[in-house]
């Protein structure tokens, strides 16, 4: 057995390599490559500023030990991302994985990649890591030749050792290459953020040569997770530090009228109470003090502002809101005519629900702000470059005065919320003019951060006496996916700063689209068209929407592959067949085709003939995704019990296609993962609210996934396809589910259930009325 | 407000804290222990798991003066410190976790299960994991895991 020392050996000395300061309260957190990173330097000293990206040293920087340290902006929010662009790296070097160290996120010390999101990190974020290391392989060749006085194409690299091909003796190593002249060069740099680019002297090797991309490397972040040696943002400890705790409104847009803290100055370990309008926060010396002290203060709020629409008919309100704004995503033939040429007509609504991040922990972050301005600020946000930015302006500093060190959180799924806790931190470190830690309540996340919006979509289709689609349209109204912008660039983003009074300015509109949130399908006579339903209340509302995994992804595409599913069942097809014969992307229907196989699909018509009349009725269902060019297809069965209506997805089989597989073992938990967070968010996940307020507030007014809802049984089948570039993967395989798991439903029981999550009241309720 | 003994992962400390305090902060905040985490403050997540006398229970709500006298154990203490345990190193073959946040939990829960019950049914690990979440769906992989701890291939 693996000792723990082994494990982290290899970490262990790098320790001293960094030459910083380790500034947390454990010795442990040495062994983690992107804490070295993550010093904390006395006030005044902080290096901020961000480096340049046309600068080698930027990227990479070699030790004379022969460790590589990596500086990116990505970052790693529990995916793999991190190992995954270690192996690249490592590729183009010629070392090994354990010679490669990551520093990611670090304002300071990493170029502004965008962050991460959108499924972006491999498909873009990988290429200047890539670029620069091949780069600078090419720069250490040339250094290698003179070395050893041998033209270059008579050498070879291993293990960052380059030696004379046949002649192995005449070697010298990287770390030897670059003692007394440190690697530099430039680089052509075009793109900005996640689209970044750059290219320097030196191709990147062809992928037909790799061997270290494609290998299913074990993760380089899990044993130490594991072995209880990891530190997150929560266990970032600064000297000097206070902890904080928020209050929130009593309801939406509601008003402090007066604050008695009277009872929390008497707790000991009790610092201040802070109030900026309607923002209160407590500071304490320890986390019970702020606890006691944030139940003991009494806020007496006045009433919403703003009713929110009764929560059993927020789709008529969706319908009704005059749209803030309308897009028309695509136009082919003519609709009308297509329609008097169909035998059939379908028609139908679909309707998914706001949803909760709930991240695993509720947020946390901690802020120094110095007198003079210069701030530091670890969070676990998606986004530290831009987070900069939006604390500066907060701030009213100059965005160099500002660095933000990104330590991992819990998965955050998108904009779930950390960035609000890091703007909490700012505003209450301001104030007492200490580092403070603030650890959100599971309320905080759960009622306060941003949600995923709440999506419709109509459809009409005509289909001729062949089965084939004639007409089709498609209008969907949807909450902004961006009321709560995803980079946090201004100083009204974070929630903490909308309490205080500055509005957010930082939105766009963002809509379900067909074609992107949903299966291209070629269909002739088509019209598709979407509206952007106003925010309900402009800042620091409970329901404000934002990015959550695959934004608008699996409420478009639940509506369109459940509606393909009534067209298939109109036209009297088999769901596989029909979809077969709509389609024409090869890459799909090779995803369809390993799905039916994995899954001994039977092809024959829904619903499934009654045989007799038991208690639990099994079905199957087929949907598929493609986001920014991953292929997903994924069949599901459930069991429905009749009497009560309750749905258990007892099999999961997903078939995926991201183009080139850089780590498949990886890949495969992810997707795993993936497929059960979706299965939850189809089953179980709905934002509650009443007319004054987000009334989800914890697991249980929130319930998500547990132990007994597990289906037996989930396989995952990888198509590899070396001949194209990688696309995303952390979130594709959840875009297909709820539609699987609808189209399933139907499957067993013949009843069409259009709304969403598939409690049992609605599952019965469909059965009823069927 | 008042002098606590613990005993934690074979160590003894005398903390000065409230006695209603909660088990959770004191570990984290006065004796810097990381791996029991904060979830949810209300017994639903497991986050925050510590073995106490051999069961898994959530140091969110367990009053520190209800641990006087006991043995605590926390995740980075499971193998005595200098070792794996043999259930951490399932985990670790299995790949098993995205973010891992949740994990001190099910790692925990698992090793308070699998010393009572080596060789647990899916209904047995249910019951188990029945207070735990795990946000980033990592399910598939922690059951692979306790089965590869437990010795077995297969669900029972
Ligand atoms: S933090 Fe204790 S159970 Fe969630
Ligand atoms: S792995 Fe992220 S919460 Fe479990």
């Amino acid at each position: 057995m693996a000792s723990v020392e082994k494990i982290l050996s290899r970490r262990t000395f790098l320790r001293n390599t960094g030459g910083l300061v380790i500034g947390f309260g454990l010795a442990d957190v040495s062994v983690l490559p992107r804490m070295i990173a993550q010093a904390v330097t006395p006030s005044g000293k902080v290096v901020t500023g961000n480096p340049v990206p046309d600068a080698l040293t930027s990227w990479l920087h070699i030790e004379p030990s022969g460790i590589i340290r990596i500086f990116t902006g990505k970052t790693e929010i529990g995916m793999g991302v991190e190992t995954a662009l270690m192996q690249i790296v490592g590729e183009e070097l010629d070392v090994a994985l354990d010679q490669v160290v990551f520093v990611m996120g670090d304002t300071s010390k990493t170029p502004d990649q965008g962050g991460v999101g959108g499924s972006s990190s491999l498909a873009m974020g990988a290429d200047p890591l890539r670029n620069a290391a091949a780069a600078a392989r090419s720069l250490l060749l040339d250094m290698a030749s003179q070395r050893l006085g041998v033209p270059v194409d008579q050498l070879e690299v291993s293990g960052g050792v380059v030696h004379v091909k046949g002649a192995p003796s005449q070697h010298v190593s990287y770390g030897e290459l670059t003692k007394d002249v440190p690697l530099q060069g430039s680089l052509v740099v075009t793109g900005a953020g996640s689209a970044m680019s750059i290219k320097g002297r030196g191709k990147p090797k062809a992928v037909s040569s790799y061997k270290l991309v494609g290998q299913p490397v074990p993760r380089i972040d899990l044993p130490l997770k594991i072995a209880g040696k990891w530190e997150y943002v929560v266990d970032v400890r600064v000297p000097g530090m206070l902890h904080g705790r928020v209050i929130r409104p009593a309801s939406v847009g509601a008003n402090l009228l007066s604050i008695d803290d009277a009872p929390a100055r008497s707790i000991r370990g009790y610092v201040k109470t802070v109030v900026i309008n309607n923002f209160v926060g407590v500071v304490a010396e320890n986390e019970w003090a702020a606890i006691k002290a944030m139940r003991a203060i009494k806020v007496n709020w006045s009433e919403p502002q703003q009713l929110f629409p009764e929560q059993a008919k927020i789709y008529d309100y969706m319908r009704q809101a005059t749209p803030k704004a309308s897009m028309e995503f695509l136009k082919v033939g003519n609709f009308e005519a297509g329609m008097q040429s169909a035998t059939k007509k379908v028609e139908a609504t679909y309707e998914f629900p706001f949803q909760s991040h709930g991240t695993m922990g509720p947020g946390c972050a901690v802020a120094d702000v110095q007198p003079d301005g210069v701030t530091t600020v670890w969070c676990g946000t998606q986004k530290p470059h831009a987070m900069q930015i939006g604390i500066a302006d907060l701030l009213k500093v100059a965005r160099d005065k500002v660095r933000v060190i990104w330590t991992e959180d819990s998965g955050s799924y998108g904009r779930a919320g950390f960035e609000d806790a890091a703007g909490d931190a700012i505003l209450l470190s301001r104030a007492v003019g200490k580092p403070v830690r603030v650890q959100w309540m599971r309320a905080d996340m759960t009622r306060w951060g941003s949600k995923g919006p709440a999506v419709m979509v109509d459809m009409t289709a005509g289909l001729d006496q062949q089965g084939k689609v004639t007409a089709f349209r498609f209008t969907s109204r949807a909450f902004s996916g961006v009321e709560t912008n995803f980079l946090p660039v201004m100083a009204g983003n974070f929630l903490g700063s909308q309490l205080a009074g500055i509005p957010n300015t930082n939105v766009r509109d963002e809509y379900a689209a067909w074609g992107h949130e949903t299966a291209a399908y070629p269909f002739p006579n088509v019209i598709a068209n979407g509206h952007v339903v106003a925010a309900l209340y402009p800042n620091a509302s409970p329901l404000r929407t934002t990015h959550l995994r695959d934004p608008e992804g699996p409420a478009a595409t639940y509506a369109t592959e459940s509606f393909i599913d009534e067209m298939a069942a109109a036209a009297g097809m088999d769901p596989i067949a029909f979809r077969l014969s709509n389609l024409e992307d090869a890459r799909t229907k090779a995803v369809i085709r390993a799905a039916a196989e994995k899954f001994g699909w039977d092809p024959r018509t829904s619903p499934k003939k009654k045989v007799a009349n038991p208690e639990v009725v099994k079905g199957r269902g087929i949907a598929i995704g493609d986001r920014g060019g991953t292929r997903v297809a994924t069949i599901v069965e459930v069991e429905v019990a009749r009497k009560t209506g309750a749905v258990r997805v007892s099999r999961i089989v997903c078939a995926h296609d991201c183009g080139l597989i850089v780590n498949p073992s990886s890949l495969k938990g992810t997707i795993e993962a993936n497929l059960i967070q979706s299965t939850s968010r189809s089953l179980m996940e709905e934002v509650m609210f009443d007319r004054n307020n987000v009334t989800s507030v914890d697991w249980l007014s929130y319930p998500v996934l547990r132990a007994a809802n597990l289906p037996d049984k989930v396989e995952v089948v990888l198509l590899n396809h070396p001949e194209f570039p990688s696309t995303g993967a952390g979130e594709p395989s959840s875009r297909p589910m709820v539609a699987a798991i609808c189209n399933a439903i139907f499957d067993a029981t013949g009843a069409r259930v259009r709304q969403g999550p598939f409690t049992p009241v609605r599952v019965k309720a469909a059965m009823a009325s069927s | 407000m008042a002098n606590i003994d613990l005993k934690v992962n074979g160590k003894s400390h005398t903390v000065d804290v409230d006695s209603d305090c909660p088990v959770l902060y004191v570990l984290r905040d006065n004796l810097e222990l990381n791996n029991p985490r904060f979830g949810c403050g209300l017994a639903q997540c497991g986050a925050c798991t510590v073995i106490l006398d051999g069961d898994a229970v959530r140091s969110c709500v367990l009053p520190v003066s209800s641990v006087a006298g006991k043995e605590v154990t926390t995740l980075d203490g499971l193998g005595g410190g200098e070792k794996l345990h043999p259930v951490q190193q399932a985990f670790i073959d299995e790949q098993v976790f995205q973010c891992g946040y949740c994990l001190n939990g099910w790692v925990m829960s698992a090793k308070a299960l699998l010393d009572k019950n080596p060789h647990p049914t899916d209904v047995d690990m249910e019951k188990a994991f029945r207070g735990l979440i795990c946000r980033c769906g990592s399910h598939v992989g922690i059951y692979r895991a306790v089965r590869r701890a437990a010795g077995m291939k297969e669900s029972v």
